[in-house]
């Protein structure tokens, strides 16, 4: 007989495991300002460094002179490339394969680059000391476009390679050139392409974009010149990776550096790189002996650390008259900036840009980058989104979308008769990939049938029939499949460390526990939805269970938080250390209840003797017990690590749909609706989730609407304060719609797939399909992001559509 | 650099300081008197993370100079819950889960509490543009407008009682 089932509900109801939209445990802190941030941090005797930057984008240091700023009452230190020099550190390796300034040295190759720091007793004085560091130059020629940097008489950026015809990723062509990396089957999609009856191409060109997390990087370092350790608390999406880096720059061996991440506000894949600050910082404190402080401000923050995006792309799709899309070709020039500091797994020069044959079953794809060096910033991060996989996305939908237009088709009918279908899963792409699982057909309808979009066709068609219509209308479709949880260690690696995530739980005497991971939270509520999972697991209330992620010397080693891998690796890290803990339980339930363990069943916080309600042991009863008298032969404690390897990526897909109506007389876009259906696979806490997606699309809403880093031609970045580069305040915001369908994942131990970068990736070429879609009538079949009102009423213009 | 000499109630306690003429206000808060709640997103006002309670109204505390506001009453994040009770604020954003990764969100409450003063009775219209100097980059704003209906509510059915 079972317990009667209000019992067992409330019993549920207790643990507040998964499914459950349970509010965050994280947030007490937060609405009380008791958060503690790296620029909270105060340690005892701690300096404040700041960084002198370079005004021009191009050119040789003729003179550093440090006198003035030395004199500044409360300044101690003025460092340069020469003072990093007989340390080896004034370079650093990035996570490319390349190498980046970490003080200028002899060249500066990009506007605001670090040239020198300055450590005083205060931030003021700091800033103080910045100004009076004298610095001259002798400017030379700048390359802002790619396409002229691979130009025969280019000029050379890279000095420091030169001879150098060998790169990290193959061989370099040009002195500007960093790598050719391609993907699929040239010939055959050549071959495909030759006997295509359609052929579509256009260029679309993804601008230079920032993360902009509300926090800024920075970090404070202190080091034990008695005991000979280095603590640094950095805003890092990755510590434990940071700490081997640190490591094995510094020499300090690695049981000797701690690197803690406390609170971060926000990443957005901003905080994943190592950068020269933290570098500095660091130096500075081992010379100084003091703890040393540098938070960066936002221009810089903007102006100098990881950039994401800037792709140059090709694309260009095969398909018989009826629609059928057959092949897929893509060239894709990346500007890398002045050194290659992209964060991808290392194999992956250019990430995972290879899932762009999207949501589609075709017969042949190809795809080349080609990454350059400019006189930009480096970086190349992924921004909200797995490794390029924004980038890929754009591609595809858009690419869709033109050849709808070409053939008359529907955009969404388009869709259906390309999808992968349901039973074709697990499917391998013309790339490679294996996706997991997916349901695409079913979701479609399920949105279509939503916002009745036959009646939004219709009304589209009443409005273009009206020339006096103040305004035009366009729907935008997008119908994405990401890939996340990097990754395999087969194929994932960083710096050679394979991409597996990590963790420990340790249940208490009397109950309760604590989990250790190796992810870091920035916002995605980790503390809440990792305790949820441990309660399902074991029995615990999620209430009761405490999650510590990012001090490297508590946590166990993980890579980090980025291109939504924590659910699908860390996730799945927490069930099987769960489930190493419940395999031990059980055996000493079994000895408590003298039963046979095949004798037990487990009951949402129990262990039940089959047949009898009467007779059980509770996981807390367990707990006591693993402490007090294991059985014989069983160690006492109740405790488990797991270092989960998974065997795949995940392949979340969603469903967006949007409805604008733009403004004829100004250009302006107004969101009429925005519906985002989502599949994650299986879902943990709805309410987290449902805020992700609200995040995301506003973030991709931003980059559609609004985000630029504009250079001018000599390499000035033309907007770098929030005046200037566009964060949407609550008004311009829309509203959103969510929906969902569940396809689990059949290889993750929860069937969980991630999901906060979804909307991101999801919603950008939503919108620009939205905005074009109102143009569609008139034959235009792409406009560039982003889709400012200026762009929009310069597009009405020249199809004699402004009012 | 000469100081001048300042006194400051901030969350109902007085201070007296020697400040530079050029201390920020949210300098002065975060590393004078060590409350660390009020943040620095990005010190050109247009983000709003800084923002506190000055006088009766909000103001952004990283363009506001510390001797500016000698004599002045500061309210901060720190200052809102009342003996251990969370303001309405407070709950509002826990229960509609109106923040993520925290960094805004002492702005956004400070911001909050003085809007509801302004506006007891909002729509959420009103709350966008009341709440727009106030940049949110993980929660699209969704849920602190639902958040600042939760105060709106609970504030006006305390107030009637």
């Amino acid at each position: 007989m079972n317990a009667p089932s209000k019992e067992l509900e409330a019993r549920e109801l207790a643990l507040a495991g998964m499914g459950v939209s349970r509010l965050r445990k994280e947030d007490a802190r937060f609405i009380q300002g008791k958060g503690n941030y790296v620029d909270d941090i105060r340690l005892p005797g701690m300096l404040h460094m700041d960084v002198v930057r370079a005004p021009i984008a191009h050119g040789r240091i003729v003179r550093i002179s440090k006198e003035a700023a030395l004199a500044i009452p409360g300044v101690h230190a003025v460092l340069t490339a020469e003072d990093l020099k007989p340390l080896k550190l004034h370079w650093m390796p990035t996570l490319a394969g390349d190498v980046a300034a970490v003080l200028a040295d002899e060249k500066v190759h990009f506007q605001m680059q670090e040239v020198a720091v300055v450590i005083a007793d205060d931030r003021y004085s700091a800033a103080d000391g910045v100004e009076a560091v004298e610095v001259s130059y002798e400017e030379l020629p700048v390359v802002i476009d790619p396409y002229r940097a691979l130009e025969a008489d280019a000029p050379v950026l890279r000095e420091d390679l030169a001879g150098k015809t060998e790169g990290a990723h193959g061989k370099r062509e040009h002195p500007n050139h960093i790598f050719t990396w391609e993907a699929g089957d040239r010939h055959a999609t050549d071959a495909v392409f030759q006997a295509a009856p359609v052929v579509v191409q256009q260029h679309l060109l993804y601008p230079r974009v920032h993360p902009c997390p509300l926090e800024t990087c920075g970090c404070v370092a202190s080091f034990d010149p008695v005991r000979g350790e280095l603590t640094t608390y950095m805003t890092s999406q990755a510590p434990h990776v940071v700490r081997t880096v640190v490591s094995l720059l510094s020499g300090i061996p690695e049981s000797k550096v701690r690197i803690v991440s406390p609170d971060i506000g926000g990443g957005f894949g901003n905080k994943v790189g190592v950068y020269p600050g933290y570098v500095c910082a660091i130096v500075a404190s081992i010379v100084l002996g003091r703890p040393v402080k540098w938070v960066e401000d936002r221009i810089e923050n903007i102006s100098s650390t990881a950039f994401a995006r800037d792709y140059h792309m090709d694309g260009e799709l095969a398909a018989t008259s009826e629609g059928r899309i057959l092949g897929l070709r893509v060239n894709v020039v990346a500007d890398h900036g002045a050194f290659d500091a992209c964060a991808d797994p290392t194999k992956f020069p250019a990430g995972l840009f290879h899932i762009c044959s999207g949501s589609y079953d075709l017969q042949a794809a190809y795809c080349a980058v080609k990454g350059v060096y400019t006189n930009k910033a480096p970086g190349g991060v992924a921004y909200r989104c797995s490794f390029r996989v924004t980038e890929a996305v754009y591609l595809i939908e858009r690419m869709v979308d033109v050849l709808a237009q070409k053939l008359g088709m529907d955009k969404a009918e388009i869709r259906a008769r390309n999808f992968i279908r349901k039973e074709q899963f697990p499917y391998t792409s013309a790339f490679g990939f294996e996706y997991d699982s997916g349901d695409y057909h079913t979701a479609l309808a399920k949105v279509l049938k939503a916002v009745d979009y036959p009646a939004l066709r219709a009304e589209q068609a009443a409005r273009r029939a009206n020339p006096h219509s103040p305004t035009l209308m366009g729907i935008g479709l997008v119908t994405f499949t990401e890939v996340v949880g990097a990754g395999p260690s087969k194929m994932c690696d960083i710096l050679g460390v394979g991409m597996f995530d990590s963790c420990e739980i340790r249940v208490h005497p009397t109950g309760s526990a604590i989990a250790r991971m190796g992810t870091i939270t920035q916002g995605q509520g980790h503390q809440t939805t990792y305790a949820q999972i441990i309660a399902t697991e074991l029995g615990i209330p999620s209430e009761v269970i405490q999650v510590e992620e990012g001090d490297t010397s508590t946590a166990p080693y993980g890579l980090g938080t980025y291109g939504s891998r924590s659910t699908p690796v860390a996730g799945a890290a927490i069930a099987m250390a769960a489930r190493k803990i419940h395999a031990k339980a059980r055996r000493i339930a079994a000895h408590l209840l003298e039963v046979a363990e095949g004798d037990l069943d487990w009951e949402v916080d129990r262990f039940k003797v089959k047949g009898d309600d009467a007779r059980y042991k509770t996981m807390r009863d367990i707990a006591w017990q693993a402490y007090h008298q294991p059985p014989a032969g069983l160690e006492p404690g109740l405790e488990a690590v797991h270092y989960y390897d998974p065997p795949n990526f995940t392949y979340p897909f969603g469903i967006y749909l949007c409805v604008l109506d733009i403004d004829r007389a100004t250009g302006e876009s107004k969101v009429r609706r925005f519906y985002a259906l989502d599949d994650c696979g299986t879902r943990i806490n709805p309410m987290i989730i449902e805020g992700q997606i609200h995040g995301g699309l506003t973030e991709g809403f931003a980059v559609a609407m609004g985000q630029q880093m504009p250079f001018d031609a000599q390499g000035n970045l033309l907007g770098n304060t929030l005046m200037d580069y566009y964060l949407p305040t609550a008004v311009e915001t829309p509203h959103w719609e969510t929906d969902h369908t569940v396809t689990p994942s059949p290889h993750h131990p929860l069937g969980a797939k991630g999901v906060a970068e979804s909307p991101h990736v999801g919603s950008i070429p939503t919108f620009t399909s939205a905005v074009v879609d109102a143009f569609a009538h008139k034959g235009v079949t792409h406009l560039e992001m982003p889709h400012t009102s200026f762009r929009v009423w310069k597009a009405l213009k020249e199809h004699g559509l402004a009012l | 650099m000469t100081k001048k000499l300042i006194s400051v109630q901030v969350n109902g306690r007085r201070h007296e300081a020697a400040v530079e003429a050029r201390t920020l206000l949210v300098h002065f808060l975060r590393e004078e008197l060590q409350l660390t709640g009020t943040h620095i997103g990005c010190e050109t006002s247009h983000c709003g993370a800084c923002t506190v309670d000055l006088d009766g109204r909000s103001v952004k505390s990283c363009t506001h100079l510390a001797v500016q506001c000698d004599g002045s009453e500061i309210l901060t994040v720190e200052g809102l819950a009342v003996k251990g009770a969370l303001h309405a604020v407070q709950e509002g954003f826990y229960q509609e889960h109106g923040l993520q990764c925290g960094f805004c969100t002492p702005g956004m409450l400070m911001r909050a509490y003085r809007f509801l003063q302004e506006n007891p009775d909002p729509s959420d219209e009103e709350i966008r543009m009341g709440m727009s100097g106030n940049l949110c980059r993980c929660t699209g704003y969704q849920n602190i407008v639902k958040a600042v209906q939760h105060a709106a509510r609970k504030m006006r059915e305390t107030a009637t009682v």
